[in-house]
């Protein structure tokens, strides 16, 4: 993959992440220990700095190499979250992916941050962005901007589940109203990279 | 053979310090001791490279037993000893147990020179099954 569009990607997703800190934060307040906004902040804050050099590398070099950071730097439970996933599609991925490449990729990786969450779709987490984005996955010409509605749609339909999983799980039934912030913030980096590839 | 290490993984400083206080109120020098509590910028959180030296601080020949509280201290411990030598991995084990009580019995059980399962085993009978 160009370098150009490596790095374009790497600054809009830190970009996006740190624009909407306050908001996962306050999201977080609402369900969670409130520290979703200013760890992720930190983390993509970390991966923005090393934009170039990461931007430098081979695709699955660069993901390694941003879910490491992740891991190091973002705490909370997101930080392994989110690190095992692009662990995983690191692992994953070729260079130049195909759309199908990136599917069996992205499952790969549900199925990581499932095993590392020891959660499952329905509990009101990250993981119910991802399965509908990977159910909604098919040869459309429109592809990109189906997954990033798909993802958007998903992270709105958590307000109305009850956390099974995760801080949030202690409120019981008060979890049910709020979007959960692993929600959101897996929307907005989907809705980010699909813009790219034409959303 | 080495006493088995204990590990305190906590969100907060104040508590993993005030755990270990506990442990070595117990037990004194007799097993390695760690603790570890606090993110990067030294607000509430955990860290998997702090977590990572915390269990190198403790290592011992006959391993180490982890004691977490919260959900994420849980989560980046796992993924800590994950990126620990492999050799190291199988003779670390997390605790399903209250950290405070866990990390007492689970190092007075360690100072009598049990074996890594036995500490584990100790310490989870405080948790409701």
């Amino acid at each position: 993959m160009d370098s150009a569009l490596k790095k374009a990607l790497i600054e809009d997703c830190a970009t996006m992440i740190i624009a909407h800190a306050d908001e996962l934060t306050s999201l977080d307040q609402a369900i969670g220990d409130g520290d979703h906004g200013v760890n992720m902040k930190r983390g993509f804050e970390s991966i923005l700095a090393d934009a170039d050099a990461l931007a430098a590398r081979s695709l699955p070099d660069m993901l390694k190499a941003i879910g490491t950071q992740l891991v190091m730097k973002v705490g909370g439970a997101s930080g392994p979250l989110y690190g095992t996933l692009f662990l995983t599609l690191a692992k994953e991925i070729s260079d130049q992916p195909t759309s199908e490449n990136l599917k069996a990729a992205f499952a790969a990786a549900f199925e990581a941050v499932k095993a590392r969450g020891k959660s499952d779709v329905g509990q009101k987490t990250m993981l119910d962005v991802f399965a509908p984005v990977l159910a909604a996955w098919d040869n459309r010409s429109n592809l990109a901007s189906h997954l990033s509605e798909t993802a958007r749609l998903a992270a709105e339909a958590t307000v109305p589940m009850k956390a099974i999983r995760g801080r949030a799980s202690f409120l019981g039934d008060r979890s049910v109203g709020h979007m959960d912030p692993g929600a959101r913030s897996s929307s907005l980096l989907i809705a980010t990279i699909a813009k790219h590839f034409g959303a | 053979m080495a006493n088995v290490g204990i590990v305190i993984v906590s969100h907060s400083e104040k508590v993993a310090e005030g755990a270990a206080d506990m442990v070595r109120q117990m037990v004194g020098d007799a097993v390695p001791l760690a603790f570890t509590g606090g993110n990067s910028d030294g607000g509430l959180g955990t860290d998997v490279g702090r977590i990572m030296e915390a269990i190198d601080r403790a290592w011992s020949e006959a391993g180490v037993a982890v004691l977490v509280d919260l959900g994420g201290a849980e989560t980046n411990t796992e993924m800590a000893i994950e990126m620990i030598d492999e050799a190291r991995q199988k003779r670390i084990a997390i605790c399903n147990a209250p950290i405070v009580e866990g990390a007492v019995i689970a190092a007075t059980e360690a100072s009598g020179g049990s074996p890594l399962d036995i500490v584990k085993q100790t310490a989870e009978e405080l948790s409701p099954q």
